[in-house]
């Protein structure tokens, strides 16, 4: 009975990802719409968007290697996998037990390296130029990511996420400024590792300044849709990990009610609202950064993560 | 003294207007490269026909203008492009359409035949074929470098032109520009046409510019017939010109921006913009005020409620666009993309003769509204703002400003526009003439001239954008940015593919 309701559990979280994934793009985008005195496209667009990619035939470039055909679905896999393993409206899935934060990271890494791979496949100059600059964003945006880990893990004991979220939902946290940093890092990783402004342009139309849009720009039809629902699987993830890391509040635990757990989705639902909201407003009110900026801008994550790692050495309560 | 007067010359052509043209030898066409060279002049077109080539020149100092021409007798002219850069892209044109060949010139590879013609040399009148030849791009040797080509088919809604870079990582160590892709043979519609249809296509050259077009011609024309033109349609054609310069450098503020992925700005600007063409409809019947500038005056009048529909906009910009400015001066990611970035240096524009935001962005102190003092400019009374920097933040400043002045002439022209004709016609058959104008676009200066026959029909007519002298600068302006800023260099920019294109 236990092994079948965490089975069920862990289902409903794979297909609510899934289902939420574009509609957290949907709303991002219209909100920012709204804030431009635009009207926007409706909510659901992301999802006829990706119903019409489906529909479409696939145009492959000749010189396109059997590569190039089987990475979105890796990319797909890779990022769906690591989505359903953050918790997002209960903690105790079933599957956060057989794979942790470190994890996630790896398969977003994995995710990420074949994707620049795909970029470089057809032997286009904007392929190349959205790979090069993409490993260039990663190869900071990554050791980073590892560290904000290490010291949110060392804070709560765990690298588990449903460890993490049921300490930091817990009185034992306290106030803590190694965890502000780890926020503030966090944060910045979001932003750069979901391709928002200030370090790229989700909606521009410059093909010599994109980084994710570049990698993308030969593909079409059902591989066009994956990378696209991958990407926003990766918006919803890190939105959720913020969620389920810093503001872990109302979520059921493994044996609560079916009531309860309808009040921690309701929850959840409203964390990616606030979240998405903010994210809108911060992309409007400010400019991208030039390419070889972004280095500093990660940089600054690193400190802080590094920082906030240091203080809990220093210090057990900080 | 006169510019020819330092420059050896056979004869004066007595039916050019307002400005002297004269035939000149070989020692005269050298004399006045020489004076181009030196600084002493500036370059203001280039042009041929079957049998000569004519050349413009400015002097600033004065605001004098000459044309010199030089006589092809062999089909061959003396090159300028080989001692004078700026000429280049104009005399590839030259030999592209007439077939006439520059002697000892560096490059004469193709400009706007991209051999899709069907023939070659269009206005040479003979029927001459060339050898079509892969277009060999300028070299750019080194370790690591690598080429990536844009366009000529674009992301955006932009017009299309190829631009090939040679790129070490991120850095550009060399961009080149081939253009041409939108050329309509205007200059070859207009061999024959009426006064009356040569207006409409002067009017849909550039059609962002539609007005400063319309008004070059009309100006070029009334010189070569020697016509007035009422006082009360001087005014209507300003009003339109500045109307015209608003709704371009709201655009274009808001688009550099965009470029910064700052779209903030281009939502706000964009709406400026939007009711300043809506304020051009209800006052001129046409948004982008096509066909009302004609040669003798304007078609039409204001409408009734026009005046109104315009004293409304300038409320409005008045009220909204100093928070946009400060909108702009206050961001700090934004300035950080701007300031710095693509610059032009002074020498450069002064040697090309860049007009409009991209000179004046870069100390050239030239506005033909102001220098020429055409009518009625010379009776209003603006600020013409002059910047050092040549970045593109520099560019940025100087369209607002330019905007604040646009209003206030705007402003001026409703209080002092009196009642009065609006058209002259024009006379018939005067006998061949000649006529040269200048008017200043948003983009710069717009370069027209033109010669009528005896029954007002036009034998040949050129028209030159002022982004002829612009678009080279966006090349050097580029080298040592990043691949990541030409966007937003080019946005600044922001030159005519189809004005320069012809």
């Amino acid at each position: 009975m236990t092994a079948l309701r965490d089975i069920l559990s862990q289902g409903v979280q794979m297909c609510l990802v899934l289902l939420l994934a574009p509609l957290l793009t949907g709303f991002v985008r219209k909100v920012k719409a709204r804030l431009l005195r635009r009207r926007g496209p409706p909510l659901l667009q992301p999802y006829r968007d990706l119903i019409r990619l489906m529909r479409k035939d696939v145009v492959l470039a000749d010189n396109a290697s059997w590569l190039f055909r089987v990475i979105p679905y890796l990319m797909f896999a890779g990022t769906w996998v690591a989505a359903s393993l953050v918790p997002t409206f209960g903690n105790g899935l079933l599957f956060s037990w057989t794979a942790d934060l470190i994890a996630i990271i790896a398969l977003l890494g994995s995710a990420r390296f074949f994707q620049a791979l795909a970029g470089m496949d057809v032997g286009t100059a904007f392929g190349g130029i959205g790979s090069s600059r993409e490993v260039m964003i990663a190869s900071l945006a990554e050791p980073a990511m590892l560290i904000t880990v290490f010291s949110v893990a060392m804070i709560a004991g765990s690298t588990q996420l449903s460890n993490v979220a049921e300490f930091m939902g817990s009185d034992a946290v306290g106030l803590r400024v190694s965890l502000g940093m780890a926020f503030v890092a966090l944060t910045i990783m979001a932003l750069a590792e979901n391709a928002r402004i200030p370090v790229d342009n989700p909606a521009t139309h410059l093909e010599l300044t994109m980084v994710h849009e570049a990698m993308v720009l030969e593909y079409s039809g059902r591989h066009l849709a994956l990378i696209d629902l991958s990407s926003q699987l990766k918006l919803l993830l890190y939105v959720s990990l913020i969620a389920c890391v810093f503001l872990p509040w109302s979520m059921a635990t493994a044996d609560a009610s079916a009531a309860r757990l309808v009040y921690g989705a309701l929850v959840y639902f409203g964390k990616l609202v606030v979240l998405g909201f903010l994210l809108a407003v911060f992309e409007t009110s400010i400019a991208k950064m030039r390419v070889f900026r972004i280095p500093e801008f990660l940089g600054a994550a690193l400190m802080l993560a590094l920082l906030a790692t240091l203080l809990r050495f220093v210090s057990g309560s900080l | 003294m006169g510019i020819l007067d330092s420059i050896p010359h056979v004869n004066a052509v007595l039916s050019h207007r307002p400005w002297p043209r004269a035939v000149v030898t070989e020692a005269g066409w050298q004399a006045a490269i020489d004076r181009l060279v030196e600084g002493g002049l500036t370059l203001l077109g280039f042009w041929g026909e079957p049998t000569a080539v004519h050349m413009a020149m400015l002097d600033g100092g004065s605001a004098e203008i000459a044309v010199v021409t030089y006589e092809c007798a062999a089909g061959t002219f003396p090159s300028v492009a080989s001692r004078h850069p700026p000429a280049l892209r104009l005399e590839r044109t030259i030999h592209d359409l007439f077939g006439l060949v520059p002697t000892a010139a560096d490059d004469l590879r193709p400009w706007l035949d991209h051999y899709a013609w069907g023939k070659s040399y269009p206005l040479s009148g003979r029927n001459a074929s060339r050898d079509a030849r892969p277009y060999q791009f300028l070299p750019a040797e080194g370790e690591g470098l690598h080429q990536v080509a844009v366009g000529p088919v674009h992301a955006g809604i932009i017009e299309p032109g190829h631009f090939r870079f040679t790129a070490n990582g991120e850095h550009v160590v060399r961009l080149e520009q081939w253009l041409g892709y939108t050329h309509k043979g205007i200059e070859s519609l207009m061999q024959g046409a009426s006064l009356e249809a040569a207006a409409k296509l002067a009017n849909r050259t550039s059609g962002d510019s539609a007005v400063a077009y319309a008004f070059a011609f009309a100006r070029a024309a009334e010189a070569a017939l020697d016509i007035e033109v009422p006082r009360r349609a001087t005014y209507l054609r300003a009003l339109m010109a500045e109307l015209e310069r608003l709704a371009n450098h709201f655009g274009d503020i808001g688009a550099i921006c965009n470029d910064a992925s700052f779209a903030l700005m281009h939502a706000q600007t964009g709406i400026l913009r939007e009711r300043t063409l809506r304020a051009a409809g209800a006052a001129f019947g046409h948004r982008l005020m096509m066909d009302v500038v004609v040669p003798g005056g304007v078609a039409r009048d204001i409408a009734p409620d026009g005046v109104t529909a315009l004293r409304t906009l300038l409320a409005e910009i008045k009220k909204v666009f100093p928070r946009l400015i400060e909108l702009y001066d206050n961001t700090a990611s934004l300035q950080d993309r701007t300031v710095t970035t693509g610059i032009v240096k002074a020498d450069y524009a002064r040697q090309f003769g860049a007009g409009g935001h991209v000179g004046r962005a870069s100390g050239r102190d030239f506005d033909a509204r102001r220098t020429l003092a055409y009518a009625p400019y010379d009776q209003l009374s603006f600020e013409v703002p002059v910047l050092e920097a040549g970045d593109v933040n520099a560019r940025v400043w100087i369209r607002i400003r330019e905007v604040e002045q646009s209003v206030e002439l705007i402003g001026q022209i409703l209080d002092l526009m009196g009642p009065g004709e609006i058209r002259n016609t024009p006379p018939a058959g005067r006998g061949g003439c000649e006529g040269l104008a200048l008017t200043e676009a948003f983009r710069g200066d717009v370069l027209v001239w033109l010669r009528l026959d005896g029954a007002l029909r036009v034998e040949r007519c050129h028209l030159r954008d002022a982004s002829w002298f612009q678009w080279p600068l966006l090349e050097t302006a580029i080298e040592g940015n990043i691949i990541a800023d030409f966007p937003l260099c080019n946005k600044s920019f922001n030159c005519s593919y189809s004005g320069a294109d012809l």
